[in-house]
Formats: structure tokens, sequence, C-alpha cells
């Protein structure tokens, strides 16, 4: 027995010594790990982040994107012109655009792909953003029209999102296990469970990737994350799941460790009809009894920047608005007592699974006690959490990210998980989403976040980092999540 | 005979009708929609309904049910809510890292017991007797992933003998496969071995101070000769028996084993499909485990007939 383990030792030692040897002959190929697989490969007809992670920018395409830094930029659509009432949008399409199986993108491509998503039975998670879409028409082969109900000032921005870029009829009915899009890469192959791998198109239309080839590894537990880039199997990990790891990797000249931001406010969401919630003093002491930065430095080892309204800080637009909660415990007694709770209440505190929510829900829950209010905390899955949280409104308190960019909207929906109804918030975005203008849109972002602050709907705690460990010898990896993409097109080995 | 094998094949066919109730209605009971968690914070209620009929969950729970054990007795175990799949392809698949990852632990496992089992028993009361309980102690103490960790950390990382995960899958050649599994096999076979290992020294010495043990060493065998001729064969009975029951619980139980080296396994699977609600699979997964569960046993109460005579007389 001894000789077949020492066998079986010493092949595994020539196998791993192969490994390394092809890697470093071949610096044309990446293997990134990121932390959720992808239920699937249509980004049109899921909410889950994992799909656009591997597919958005890589394999499909819009009519406008994403830039590293949030900005909207042109993406099928070299142009577009704007009728002067604000509703209608010409396409100006690239021309020799082609999509993977060969066959030509044009303006009926981009009817389809819209009428798709706004359809009666369309799937699509992000169904409002196409909402107000009244009619696509095909001007000619390079030249769609697209006629809105009313002005819409989001509406390049919106066109931007994974779920809306461009899908082939021809294609469609497969996009699940073999996607079709018009990107620098091709989708390959995908083994269930473990990998997903694309090729370089070398038909591409814009700029060729440097790369050859991607393989997009899926690893979920932490420490399964932290050994497999230790042991260099994988070449970088972005959205690295072990923050308390990454000082080990800035310490070791074999890696880098971008830290960038996110688009995802976590905050302490909190049932604006629920008793004694509903009362604004007694969300405000809530506010005043929380240390944001011992809840950054707890559950997030420093990563993450304190916000004080529910708007991304790296924005132009963003006001800083910490000081309306700034942590005073004593404040927080007193407004208690002023609402009448001189002697605390209990509340429910319900948790889902990411460790942001688990281990800050932790430090909240002291936090929260020092002032006297009891929480009860339980720990959900996600599905559980959409039930009973999200849609059946069960719930005291809880923490989630909320990643969708630019989502200050959602305080205007009184149906919404924190039934906040305020009249004078709805005419600010009812009054922004017909507003083209930037400095007036500017004026109205600022006037929302204002008002949300000082209601203190929610405990408004910081916006989500996006750590990235890869191999020092990586260039062009996006540092910064304005979506959840992993962009490759720029993504090159240096020596 | 004749009715004893009928009895046992009415037993075998009831417990997994009554399994396939179970596993039905947990699975159905438990919170959580298919359709809204694939579709998010942002879905439109049209959209999540739209989405619930594509699926068919806006079927009854009855004749959803029905259509899920019928398409099983046909070997059609449906298509995955999520991945869009072919359930039964996807089990497939995940076997082929499930079964041998089992089989190989299973191999470890009893190689490492049976010789330290044999050596404590033969040692009773001795220093090697006293290491081999403490460190089955230890073994058994000690989570597998928690060994996982420290593998990794010693053979992967430090010294890069092993990749830290993943399965470079069975195309790229048998060596290569063995090889991503052997850390993960490793992991999972230690503490079954602590068991194992005790279970099988207890079994020899208990076998040790049998009548026909004393006669042969008065015979004048060596204690050794003793041991690997009469006492090892009768003791491996129950050893065998335990050995059947790890089989199962390797299999089913390497959930965390496959998230910790993140190997595409079907432990993996039912993790990812519970927390997706991913209905079909969780269900049918759980079900094939159950069969094989059941079918083992049906397989012992068999194999017992074979054995003992008695159980052959119709009377019983």
């Amino acid at each position: 027995m001894k000789y077949h383990f020492k066998l079986l030792l010493s092949a595994g030692i020539l196998a791993a010594s192969m490994g390394i040897q092809t890697v470093q002959a071949a610096k044309t190929s990446i293997t990134i790990a990121l932390q959720l697989e992808p239920p699937h490969l249509d980004p049109t007809s899921a909410a889950a982040g994992a799909i656009d992670s591997v597919l958005y920018s890589n394999v499909f395409e819009g009519l406008t994107r994403f830039a590293s830094d949030g900005a909207v930029i042109p993406g099928l659509a070299k142009s577009w012109e704007i009728s002067g009432d604000g509703k209608e949008y010409i396409f100006h399409l690239n021309s020799s655009v082609t999509f993977h199986d060969g066959s030509t993108m044009d303006a009926s491509d981009v009817k389809f792909s819209l009428d798709r998503a706004r359809a009666e039975d369309s799937t699509n998670a992000q169904k409002a953003l196409f909402s107000g879409i009244e009619n696509v028409e095909v001007l000619s082969s390079d030249k769609v029209k697209v006629t809105l109900a009313s002005p819409n000032g989001s509406f390049l921005f919106n066109m931007a999102w994974g779920d809306a870029v461009i899908v082939a009829p021809e294609t469609i009915g497969e996009i699940k296990t073999n996607p079709i899009g018009t990107g620098a890469f091709k989708f390959s192959n995908w083994v269930q469970g473990d990998k997903i791998e694309l090729l370089r198109n070398d038909q591409y239309w814009g700029t060729p990737a440097h790369l050859t080839s991607a393989t997009f590894k899926f690893i979920s537990d932490p420490s399964a994350a932290f050994s497999a880039m230790m042991a260099q199997d994988i070449d970088a990990f972005a959205g690295f799941p072990a923050p308390e790891n990454l000082v080990q990797f800035e310490a070791d000249n074999r890696f880098q460790v971008l830290v960038g931001n996110t688009e995802g406010e976590t905050i302490l969401s909190t049932n604006n009809k629920m008793p004694p919630l509903d009362n604004v003093k007694v969300r405000k002491a809530i506010a005043h009894a929380i240390d944001r930065q011992a809840i950054i430095d707890g559950a997030m080892f420093g990563y993450g920047t304190p916000i004080g309204t529910h708007f991304a800080p790296h924005h132009p637009d963003y006001v800083d608005l910490k000081a309306n909660s700034n942590y005073d415990p004593e404040l927080s007694k007193k407004l208690l007592s002023e609402a009448g709770f001189s002697e605390g209440f209990t509340t429910t505190l319900k948790l889902p699974p990411p460790s942001y929510a688990r281990r800050g829900g932790e430090i909240i829950a002291s936090q929260l006690r020092a002032v006297g209010i009891e929480t009860e905390i339980s720990n959900l899955e996600w599905a559980q959490w959409l039930e009973e949280v999200f849609r059946g409104k069960d719930y005291g308190l809880t923490i989630v990210s909320h990643t969708e960019p630019m989502d200050i909207g959602i305080y205007a929906r009184p149906e919404y998980y924190f039934q906040y109804d305020s009249s004078e918030f709805q005419a600010v975005i009812d009054a922004l989403n017909v507003e083209s203008n930037t400095q007036k849109r500017s004026n109205l972002l600022k006037k929302a976040q204002r008002i949300i602050s000082e209601d203190y709907v929610n405990g408004y705690l910081f916006e989500l980092a996006f750590p990235t460990v890869a191999n020092a010898k990586i260039t062009g990896l996006w540092e910064n999540a304005p979506t959840q993409s992993t962009d490759l097109t720029d993504v090159k080995w240096t020596d | 005979m004749i009715n004893y094998f009928f009895r046992r094949l009415f037993t075998f066919v009831l417990s997994l009708a009554l399994a396939s109730i179970v596993i039905f209605s947990l699975v159905e009971i438990a919170p959580g929609d298919p359709a809204s968690f694939m579709l998010g914070i942002n879905a439109q209620a049209d959209t999540i309904a739209a989405l619930r009929a594509e699926l068919g969950l806006d079927q009854p729970k009855l004749s959803r049910y029905l259509a899920w054990i019928s398409g099983m007795l046909t070997g059609d175990f449906g298509i995955s809510y999520t991945y869009r799949t072919n359930v039964t392809e996807m089990v497939g698949d995940r076997l082929w890292v499930s079964l041998p990852l089992a089989i190989y632990a299973l191999f470890l496992s009893t190689v490492i017991a049976i010789p330290t089992g044999v050596y404590a028993a033969a040692k009773r009361g001795k220093t090697g007797d006293f290491t081999v309980i403490s460190a089955t102690q230890i073994g058994i103490a000690i989570p597998n992933f928690w060994f996982a960790i420290i593998l990794v950390g010693i053979f992967a990382i430090k010294l890069q003998w092993f990749s830290a995960g993943g399965f470079s899958g069975w195309q790229n050649g048998m060596l290569n496969g063995i090889t991503s599994l052997t850390l993960p096999a490793l992991a999972l076979a230690l503490p079954q071995a602590a068991i194992l290992s005790r279970i099988m020294r207890s079994a020899l010495i208990e076998t040790l101070g049998e009548d026909y043990i004393r006669t042969a060493r008065a015979k004048g065998l060596s204690s050794w000769q003793t041991i690997w001729g009469h006492a090892l064969r009768n003791a491996l009975i129950p050893v065998l028996t335990i050995i059947g029951l790890q089989f199962s619980f390797l299999l089913a139980g390497a959930i965390i084993i496959e998230q910790v080296f993140y190997l595409p396994g079907l432990g993996r699977l039912v993790f990812q499909a519970i927390t997706q609600r991913d209905l079909i699979v969780v269900e049918s997964v759980v079900m094939l485990l159950v069969f094989a569960v059941i079918l083992v046993n049906f397989i012992v109460d068999i194999a017992y007939m074979l054995v003992d005579p008695r159980l052959r007389q119709d009377s019983i």
C-alpha cells in the first residue's frame, strides 16, 4: 500500500508541475473565479448577478453600456439623437456587427430584444426599465427609433443594464445554455457546478480582446477561495469573499489587491409601518445608536465607505448626510424617551445570508441593546427572506445591500418593503423621471437624498466595497463594479 | 422463502412511496418560491406570474407530484427550474464525481483502519494501542472539513503537490481525476477511518477472547498467526457492516467537503439547488439517495436470507 501511495503522490507532483508549466508558457489565457455560479446564461430573464458577472460586455452587449467608472457610453449604438420633447430616440448602430453564429446584428434584432423584454409574457427581472417604451420602429438596417410614452431622463442609462442586451430571435431558444451575443468573447463550454469557458471572438466588430480564452471558476466557500488563490490554481478572484484575508494577499508580492466601489448601499432596512418603527423619533433614535465605523471594521474588516443616505458616495451628485445620523447613544436614549420608550422596546432583526448582514447584524444588535432596544435575531436564507421580509413585509429590521445602480426611486414606492409613503419624495421622483436637464436632475437627486435621510427611513450604513485579488502580472481588470460585470476585454498579462 | 422475498419487496416499494411523499411535502412546505428567487427584488408581479406559468408552478400540487413520480418511474427526473437542463443528465454528470470520491474515500478509510485496528488489538494495553486510541479519538473529534483545510494548507499551498480544489475531469486521464480527488477523499476518509479502526480493534479483542482462539494458541500458533489465521476473519463481520453504512454516508455526506474543494458533485448540486429553491432538483437528488440507501438495505435483507437458513422457511 505504501508503494501505491507513493506512486500516487509522485503522480500528483508530476501533474501539478506540468500544470504550472503550461500556465507559464501561454500567457494569453486567464482563470478567474467568482463566488456564485450563474443559474443559466440568459441575462434578460433572471435577477442573478452572476449571469452578468460572466457575460456582460464579454459575450453580450447593449445599445449603450457602462464604462468601468460607471459612465454610460455608446455600445452597439455608436450615436443617437433625442427629439426636442425627449420622447423619441433614434439610435445609429455600428455597422458590420455580427453575432457569434455569423449572422448580422441589425435594427430588427434591436426591435426584437426590446419588444421581447417588455412583452406581456416577458420574464425580464427588470421589466420596469422598458415600461416607458411605447413603440420600437426599424428605420433602416442600422437605424432604429424608440418612442417613449413620456420623457425619461434615465433611458440611456436603462439601456446599459445587462437586462437590456441585444439578442437574436434565431438563437433565443437556447440562450440559457448556449448564449450567442455580439461581444469580444464567445461562449465555448459550461461544465455545470465547475466552470464556464469563453474564447476570443476573432470577428469582433470593435477592439479585439488581448486574451485568447478565459475560464470562469465558481468557488463559494471563503476558505476555499483563499486556498485556491494562494495555491495559484486561479489567476484572479473578482468579488473576493473573505475580506479578513486581503491583508495577507497585499503583503505577498505574487498578488495584487484591488478594492473598488460598488453600487451597493448596505442599509438597516426598517419597516416604516410597523409600530414603534412608524414613529420618526424612534427611527432617528436607531440611526444615532449605530456606530457605522464599528460595523465596517467588525463585519467588513475595514472595507466599505460610510454613507448617510441611499446614494453611492462616488457619484457626483452624492450629498454627505452622515451628520444627520452621527453616533450618539445619549441623544438616541433621549429621543427614545421623548417618543415614550424610555424603557426601550423589542423588535425583530431578520438577516439574509451574506456576511455583511450576519456579522453586521450581531454588531447592530449590541449597539441597539446599549440604548435599550432589544432585537430578536433570526437568520434567513435568500428565498425565505424574499418571501417573509421582502414580499410578506413581516419584519421590523433587516440588513441588505441594495446593489442596483441609481435605485433611490424605490423610496417612491409605498408598497416597497420599507413601506415608506411620502408624497413630497414621490413628487421629487416624478419630476426627476421626466427631467433631462443635467443641472436640474442633479438638484432633484440631492433633494431626494436629503428627504430620506431626514425622515430616517432606514439606517444608512455603508457602501459595499468590491475586492479583487489577482496575480500581480495581470492588468486591465475593472477595479470598480458599476454593474455586476467581470469585463475582460482589456485584460492582459504583463511580463 | 418466496413469501419472505415478497414481504421484503413490498416493504422496499412502500418505503420508497412514503419517502417520495415526505420529500415532496417537505420541499413544498419550505418557504420560498423559485420564480421569486430567480427574478429578484425588482421583478414585477406579472413577470413572476409569467415565470411561474413557464415553470409549471401554477399547476396544483397533486398533479405536480404525480407528474414527478410518473416521470421518475420512466427515468425522467424533469427539467431543472434554474439551470433549465435535464435533471437526469445533471445528476449523471455529478455522480461521476461523487461516486468515485465515495469509493476512493471508502478505500482509503479501509486501508488505514484495518491495519491500525488490528495492530491496536494485538498490542492491547501497550503503548502502540494507546497511540492508536489517542489518534482515533482525535480523528473522531475533529470534523472532516477542518482536516480538509489543514490538508490544503500543507499539500496545496505549502508544498504545491496538489491543487487546492476543483476537478479536472476524467476526460483528461484517469490519473488527473484521481489526483484531483486525493485530498478530498483523504479528508473524508480520516474521520471514517478513526471510527472503523476502533470497531476493528474492539471486534478483534472480543474475538481473541473466544474459546477457539485459545485452542489455536494451545495448538502452538504464534500470536500473529492466530490473528491472521483465525481471529481476523471472524472479527471482520461487524467491520463490513459498518463499511456498508459508511458508503451511503460518504455518498450523501460529502456536501461540505465538496464545498471546501469546490468539486462539482452531487452534494454541491443539492446545496445550490436548496438555496435557489430548485425544488425539482432537490426532490430528485434526495429521492435518488434515499433509493440507494433503501436498495442497499433490501440487498442486505436478501443476503441474510441466503446466509441464514431459518429465513428460508415460509412459516416465518
